[in-house]
């Protein structure tokens, strides 16, 4: 076994901070104990040359699908957060659509501890706004936002609250308990049996349009909800341009309103669906490339706040299958960091520092998860993950950490690779290759202790 | 020509070689003798996961008379209503040793699908996609129309027989400044797409007329004229062609028109604008009809109707279609 000492201290050596400084970084109980340049190698301390990479806060991702409990052929909270690691993750929200769904105290609970346990990252379940997803009537909120879980985030992803007398009722109860709606903003009727983008190209290739109004319409009612109640809402993977629109209105009127949009939004059009592969069948659907130059305008902009990456995975079978008979969604937190650094840094569009902001502090920020982003201060707790900017490479299975393998970026090429990410203070990726798992629940282990 | 998977793709020079080719299979279908031993010792196997007997019978006959051997496999009682994958379902049919597939499949894409993930290594016919494509019946459509417009002798192939045209034949030829108007569920139809494909590569103007409801979205970046109003289409265009297509009595129930006698009203050929067409107006309908709802029966029934030529034709541009992509070098050929 290649364990390393539990409370090992590092040297990263010559990074670059994402606001272009470079800085020499020492890690020390799980904490950024010194920022500065030529501090010492000390005994016992193990250096990591970073020189040429860039150090972000540990990112944080505000959407994920972890499947457990339930759907553990497709991932669990351990290979979900291991894939997670692997991309420069230190933490995740874990979304609700599991099987029990995530509406009790229990099954959080059960899920962080799971998350916990594993080490790889810092597991924050959602909770599910109403009982089963059903859409009925509300789940118990307070006990999940009271229970060790502690959960702040609220949604019924992948169904949409779209009740609007109840959408209203949970902004307002949730707003009780300082959490926050995160909306899959999905007119049910709109988009009945929809399989791609509605456009001439869904009407050519036969496939069943998803009109963007369907998105549209629902983010222009609840931001008005939100308004007239006073209270949070957040906008799980906007994909129009019309919905960034809507959105940048909304801010403009003063509403509390935060939004996300996925990396595949980011870089992938709807053109893909000639092939009929369902590796590009998600929900939302792929759009057209001006939706794609919104979204990315909107994130530069600030009108889209976040990059969440609504890791969905999927065993194969659910993907070897003719378009209808698929299943929606695409892996993505392995992919997530290099995929935005080539829609928007190698663009010009965004800057390390806006990067760290919107993969990192903001979803933070959202998720009100404490103590875990930072700015590089003195004292700050050591997530940090470490890219190498320069290489460009065919992104692969190799690259690839969870269970599933369903990437619409396998054979693509990508900008950047995840080389370090630390999570407490203890490396889960080292040299681009993950820690095993046992070197990493030992770690955990030790962190809890310490604690 | 490996498939053939669309009409979207299929080059000018390889549709016409298809519909004279067809012309061939006609003659053959003439004879006393229907059948040509050409596809002897081969298995084609018709896989069909959407009943549709017509377009399977017409497939079995085209195989038939090529002498080739045919599986009917239909999804509904088999392995396939238990679960079972497309991909199953085409590995099993490649390990059988499948020579040919003629898929007919609910989803839109599954027959490209077939042809490009390597579970079977047979050319695949797409024998209608969802709401994607039915290239053979395009095929046949426009066979149907350049026999009636040209006659079926003359060209290259020095064979007799058939009734005599007035234009020289139609080997060889395209449909250069034809006028089509098509009627109808546009939307859901895979037959008005591939006809628009193909006429269009053949150099025919398409008019879509329907009501807007069922007008696919987006259809006004498509190489057709759409209209909403059957008379003024008719009065205007004076088309050489006019193909009414079928209404599901479904739609009806998810509000794209009110009920069946206002879509009879408006777009349906009735006998007050079947006899308004000029009398040399083909009047087409891929078939199974409903007379009296999108066409009447003295239009269904009269000597410009092409119905049952339509059935007719189908066999011999799917025998067509089938010795091309079965017998010899598949690669060599268009």
């Amino acid at each position: 076994m290649t364990t390393t000492p539990a409370r090992a201290t590092y040297l990263i050596s010559g990074a670059t901070l994402p606001n272009g400084a470079r800085a020499d970084l020492l890690v020390q109980d799980a904490r950024i104990t010194a920022v500065g340049t030529n501090l010492d190698e000390g005994l016992g301390i193990t250096t990591i040359d970073a020189d040429g990479l860039v150090a972000l806060p540990g990112l944080v991702d505000l959407h994920t699908h972890l499947r457990e409990p339930g759907f553990e052929q497709s991932e669990t909270v351990l290979t979900g957060s291991r894939a997670a690691a692997a991309g420069g993750f230190t933490s995740v929200f874990a979304m609700a659509n599991t099987m029990p769904v995530s509406d009790t105290a229990g099954v959080v609970e059960q899920v962080q501890a799971l998350g916990d346990a594993a080490g790889y990252a810092t597991v924050r379940p959602i909770g599910a706004v109403t009982v089963g997803l059903a859409g009925e009537r509300l789940s118990e909120i307070g006990a999940m936002a009271h229970s060790r879980a502690q959960v702040r985030v609220f949604s019924d992803d992948g169904k949409c609250v779209h009740d609007s007398l109840l959408m209203r009722r949970s902004l307002e109860y949730v707003r009780t308990f300082d959490g926050v709606v995160a909306q899959h903003a999905q007119d049910p009727r709109l988009t009945e049996n929809a399989q791609m983008n509605e456009g001439a190209l869904s009407s050519e290739l036969g496939l069943k349009g998803w009109p963007a109004v369907a998105e549209e319409s629902i983010i222009a009612r609840d931001v008005l909800l939100a308004e007239h109640v006073g209270a949070r809402l957040h906008v799980c993977h906007v994909s129009t341009a019309g919905s960034v629109e809507v959105i940048r209105w909304a801010k403009s009127r003063g509403i509390t309103v935060t939004a996300e949009a996925t990396p595949h939004h980011l870089l992938l059009t709807e053109d893909l669906i000639r092939s009929y592969d369902a590796r590009y069948k998600v929900n939302p659907p792929l759009r057209r490339d001006e939706d794609v130059q919104a979204l990315r305008e909107g994130l530069a902009d600030g009108t889209i706040d976040i990059i969440a990456t609504d890791h969905a995975p999927h065993p194969k079978e659910s993907k070897e299958a003719e378009w209808d008979a698929a299943s929606f969604g695409m892996v993505g937190l392995e992919s997530a960091l290099s995929v935005a650094q080539t829609a928007l840094i190698d663009t010009g569009l965004l800057s390390w520092a806006d990067l760290a902001r919107v993969l990192s502090q903001t979803p933070a920020e959202i998720g009100r998860l404490a103590d875990h982003s930072h700015d590089f201060e003195v004292g700050a707790p050591a997530n940090v993950t470490l890219v190498d900017p320069a290489n460009s490479s065919t992104f692969d299975l190799g690259r690839l950490a969870g269970k599933s393998t369903n990437s619409p970026y396998l054979g693509r090429t990508l900008s950047g690779r995840v080389e370090y990410t630390f999570h407490h203070g203890y490396p889960t990726v080292r040299a681009a290759q993950v820690a095993p798992s046992d070197e990493i629940a030992a770690q955990a282990e030790a962190w809890k202790a310490s604690n | 020509m490996r498939h053939l998977l669309s009409t979207r793709h299929l080059s000018r020079d390889a549709a016409i070689q298809i519909l004279d080719i067809a012309e061939d299979m006609a003659e053959v279908s003439n004879r006393e003798v229907k059948k040509l031993p050409t596809l002897r010792g081969k298995t084609v196997v018709n896989l069909f996961f959407e009943d549709s007997t017509r377009t399977r019978i017409s497939f079995e006959a085209a195989a038939k008379r090529l002498s080739a051997d045919v599986i009917n496999f239909s999804a509904k009682g088999s392995s396939v209503s238990k679960g079972e994958s497309l991909k199953d379902t085409a590995q099993t049919l490649a390990a059988m040793g499948a020579d040919g597939v003629v898929i007919r499949h609910q989803s839109s894409g599954a027959p490209q699908l077939l042809a490009e993930t390597g579970w079977i290594d047979a050319p695949i016919v797409n024998a209608g996609d969802g709401t994607h494509e039915h290239p053979t019946q395009a095929l046949l459509d426009a066979f149907t129309m350049r026999r009636r417009l040209f006659g079926t002798t003359g060209g290259t192939s020095g064979t007799t027989g058939g009734t005599s045209g007035t234009n020289g034949g139609s080997r060889g030829r395209d449909l250069d400044g034809i006028s089509v108007v098509i009627v109808g569920d546009i939307l859901h139809s895979r037959v008005a797409r591939s006809n628009l494909w193909l006429l269009e590569t053949l150099g025919a103007h398409v008019t879509f007329v329907a009501p807007a409801t069922l007008v696919p979205f987006g259809a006004d970046t498509w190489p057709a004229a759409i209209s909403y109003d059957l008379d003024q289409t008719l009065a205007e265009v004076k088309p050489d062609v006019v193909m009414m297509l079928r209404i599901q009595s479904e739609r009806m129930n998810a509000a794209f028109f009110p009920n069946a006698r206002e879509y009879a009203r408006e777009w349906g050929l009735d006998d007050v604008r079947f006899q308004a067409l000029a009398p040399d107006t083909i009047v087409m309908h891929p078939g199974p009809m409903n007379r009296g709802l999108e066409i009447s029966a003295a239009a269904a029934d009269s000597a410009q109707s092409t119905v049952l030529e339509q059935v007719t034709n189908g066999v011999s541009i799917r025998m067509a279609v089938l010795y091309l992509l079965l017998s010899g070098d598949r690669e060599a050929l268009l």
